[in-house]
């Protein structure tokens, strides 16, 4: 740990500072500083090998990077080391957050055990996990499927599933990273309800990267713009999507895939 | 002589799944290095032919020995040592294998809703519960269906240490190939048993 004095009044936020990341020679993210709030939805906006996904991986401790730092809530954690365990700081910060990926998959067993999973590996067990596994499957229209086998589920009620397992648990940050890619509209809507429900009513806060545009207009409070591992812009949403400052947002918002 | 047979293939396989379903998940959940070189050594094991093994502890358990002093030599406990030995690069190297194979995003899913250290072993495990079922199967038919380290370390003492496979040698060298024949018929039928009945107990693959 670096003997750096803690700012004085850190502001609640998973931030990630500086991240340099290449895979076999390729940078993937040159200097990325990207963070999330309590209580707002962040959307991180970029076309597809833009590096979204290795960020969201970097921030939640399951990959290393080159360089930069992760915080949390103001005190730095560092960056995951790759094919080891977290030291004890890391898997604190790693305990208050959970990622959703875009290709979600079920533990072997039922769909009960899928969700209990996380609230048991917090050593919380009995009827309080019961409460809060029935809720959360209630929460997501999926209580029906409690005692379904989970890998026969289809790709939707997977989403769902991997979506109630992560928020079952009591979090701080949640991040998701193209949580509604493939699903038919009925499910988008669902999920996209419980993401703005998670950071709005329960105050987490929501880190999502996608490239869909018109899912970044409906859910985030601020958004940003990653192209080739850099950020392009940062800003509210209405700045973002009304007054962008980059001619390369622009090109982005008006639909140019490749700005 | 057939329970006793049971009974040390039995304690032998036990050890070995104790010892090698922990080491072998530890050693399939991260890199390291020398990782190839500890798996071509573990894997070499596999082909340790079990009287070899049995002249080594022969030599180990004599009075003389490092491990004289336990005096296990001719004893059930020698016995239990070589087919612990004998099953545990099996249990040890297919566990390896079976958690190693567990899809990525798996493990990732585990990691981050917080399983990590022992509760990430713990999951992982699970996960390859049937692979490992089957590790410690290989290392109960290894353990079985051996000679050659059991009558080196046991002796083949009658109404000690004498066991089915030894008791077919001995039978078959006095020329008594009827009984040799018959307790052959019992040791497969126990060995068919056995299996037949831990793999109606193994959960349907889904």
């Amino acid at each position: 740990m670096s003997a750096r004095p803690p700012a004085p009044h850190p502001a609640p936020a998973l931030q990630a500072t500086n991240i340099v990341k290449a895979f076999a020679g390729r940078t993937v993210l040159s200097g990325v500083s990207v963070g999330v709030g309590r209580g707002e939805v962040h959307a991180v906006l970029g076309p597809s090998g833009a590096g979204k996904t290795t960020l969201l991986r970097i921030l939640n401790l399951l990959d290393a990077a080159d360089g930069g730092e992760v915080a949390l809530d103001g005190e730095p954690v560092g960056i995951a080391r790759a094919h080891a365990p977290l030291n004890a700081a890391q898997h604190r910060a790693r305990l208050r957050m959970a990622l959703v990926p875009q290709k979600p998959v079920a533990f072997k067993g039922h769909v009960f055990e899928n969700v209990a999973f996380g609230l048991r590996v917090r050593g919380i067990e009995g009827d309080e996990v019961a409460a809060r596994v029935d809720a959360a499957l209630s929460r997501h229209g999926i209580r029906a499927l409690a005692d379904a086998p989970a890998r026969r589920l289809s790709g939707g009620e997977t989403q769902r599933l991997a979506f109630a397992r992560a928020t079952v648990l009591p979090l701080e940050y949640l991040l998701l990273d193209e949580f509604t890619a493939n699903l038919d509209p009925a499910n988008v809507k669902a999920l996209e309800q419980a993401a703005r429900s998670a950071a709005h009513d329960e105050g987490l806060g929501v880190l999502l990267v996608t490239h869909d545009l018109f899912q970044a207009r409906r859910l985030a409070d601020r958004v940003t713009l990653l192209v080739d591992g850099r950020v392009v812009e940062s800003a509210s949403k209405g700045e973002f999507f009304e007054a962008p400052k980059d001619p390369r947002t622009r090109a982005f918002v008006a639909g140019e895939l490749a700005p | 002589m057939a329970a006793l047979s049971l009974a040390v293939s039995a304690s032998g396989t036990v050890l070995a799944a104790a010892v090698g379903v922990p080491l072998g998940a530890l050693l399939g959940s991260r890199e390291f290095r020398g990782r190839r070189l500890l798996r071509a050594f573990l894997q070499a094991l596999y082909g340790l032919p079990p009287v070899l093994l049995g002249l080594l502890l022969y030599l180990t358990l004599s009075r003389t020995g490092p491990l004289g002093g336990l005096h296990w030599l001719f004893t059930v406990q020698g016995m239990v040592l070589a087919q612990f030995l004998l099953a545990l690069p099996f249990v040890t190297g297919l566990t390896w294998s079976a958690v190693a194979g567990i899809d990525g995003a798996v493990k990732d899913t585990a990691r981050t809703l917080g399983a990590e250290r022992w509760t990430y072993l713990f999951t992982l495990v699970r996960e390859a519960r049937a692979g490992i079922f089957a590790a410690v199967m290989v290392g109960f038919g290894r353990a079985i269906s051996e000679v050659g380290a059991v009558i080196m370390v046991g002796g083949n003492i009658q109404g000690e240490t004498e066991v089915l496979t030894t008791a077919i040698v001995k039978e078959t060298g006095r020329g008594d190939f009827a009984l040799a024949v018959g307790l052959g018929l019992v040791l497969l039928a126990l060995s068919v048993l056995v299996f037949a009945g831990l793999t109606l107990l193994q959960e349907e693959p889904r």
